[in-house]
């Protein structure tokens, strides 16, 4: 479902963090990043201090697009992994359940064999996840309540006013 | 289409500036990114050619901060408007939240308007989503320039749903916020009806 919103409850997040932790844990990278399509960044895991994890994450989103684009034009199924090699960092995407791009950064400190090794598995248990995050999405029907909170839009809409403005 | 995260209490929405090449997408993003203060505003991302047009898109998260204790966050994108990009301009729309549909209003791109708006739909439907469904405004830029058509004019061949309409000089900020503003409010609405449903 395309226009379907993305929603994450506390069960599900808490498993895709451990996931990304163990992936990173196990594969000794340096980063495993969670991103929808769209470009949100959904989780991250490892050391992202001194980055730019938003940026990082919309860029990778469009580097996935692109290349998916690349493999219709061939007349190919998606691409679903992506390997981008550095002289000391590398960059491995694969996507998930359709929907998620999963991200790991690593170094000469692991090996390619690893990393596509471990996220394979991780693949296969995050799919899971999100297969039922969609799911639930999709069934969410009337008697859902609005965990936003009534007053969210004027709140909001006031803060809007506040902070955009020259 | 927004993620919310019940858990972490975060909110990102994604906001599109479409439009024409050149009728200033990318001017409207680095005006934003100037006047804003540091702790609402990330990077701005910019894949743009030699020659600063837009390759692919333009990326600039803002902050809202903590809204009923959700982190609320807006990333506004824009689209490479030449013709030739239409297969990277697609990529762009999907999971938008809203759209700041721009319009360049010089006379001599009254034609390319209509054509960019026409293919905004296009490229919509293809991603499976409707213009109908999906929040939307029309900034007419570049108000200070000799040879613009009435903004009459370009209400009737534009604006045919009536949705909010903005005059803008983007090069002096004149517009820019309002358009901002007004597209931000429609999307946390919209988003709010999507989540009491």
């Amino acid at each position: 479902m395309p226009g379907a919103e993305l929603v994450l409850f506390e069960e599900d997040y808490t498993r895709i963090n451990e996931i990304l932790a163990t992936l990173v844990r196990e594969t000794n990278s340096k980063f495993a990043l969670l991103v929808d399509r769209s470009g949100q960044l959904v989780s991250s895991q490892g050391d992202t201090e001194n980055m730019d994890s938003l940026s990082f994450a919309s860029l990778s989103a469009g580097n996935y697009a692109a290349t998916s684009e690349l493999s219709k034009i061939l007349g190919q199924e998606e691409f679903s992994v992506l390997f981008h090699q550095g002289t000391t960092e590398s960059i491995h995407l694969s996507i998930v359940a359709k929907r998620v791009i999963l991200v790991v950064v690593f170094d000469n400190k692991t090996t390619l064999g690893l990393v596509r090794l471990r996220v394979k598995k991780a693949v296969e248990e995050l799919s899971a996840i999100f297969n039922r995050i969609f799911q639930k999405v999709a069934e969410r029907g009337a008697e859902a309540p609005s965990p936003l909170g009534d007053t969210f839009s004027s709140v909001a809409e006031s803060e809007i006013d506040n902070l955009f403005k020259d | 289409m927004s993620l919310i995260n019940y858990s972490s209490r975060e909110i990102n929405c994604k906001i599109v500036y479409y439009g024409c090449g050149l009728c200033g997408k990318t001017t409207n993003l680095l005006y934003i990114h100037e006047k804003l203060p540091h702790d609402i505003k990330g990077k701005m991302v910019s894949l743009a050619t030699d020659t600063d047009r837009t390759l692919f898109f333009d990326f600039l998260p803002l902050e809202l901060g903590t809204v009923n204790g959700f982190k609320t966050r807006f990333h506004l994108y824009t689209v490479p408007g030449q013709v030739h990009y239409d297969a990277s301009r697609k990529l762009i729309l999907k999971g938008v939240d809203g759209i700041v549909f721009v319009v360049d209003s010089q006379r001599n791109r009254f034609d390319e308007n209509i054509e960019s708006f026409e293919n905004m739909k296009k490229n919509l439907q293809l991603q499976g989503y409707n213009l109908d469904n999906i929040p939307y405004i029309i900034q007419y830029n570049k108000r200070d320039l000799p040879n613009c058509s009435p903004v009459e004019q370009l209400e009737a061949a534009l604006n045919k749903d009536q949705v909010p309409c903005f005059e803008s000089i983007a090069t002096t900020g004149i517009g820019v916020f309002d358009s901002l503003r007004a597209i931000s409010k429609l999307v946390i609405a919209h988003l709010s009806r999507q989540t009491a449903r």
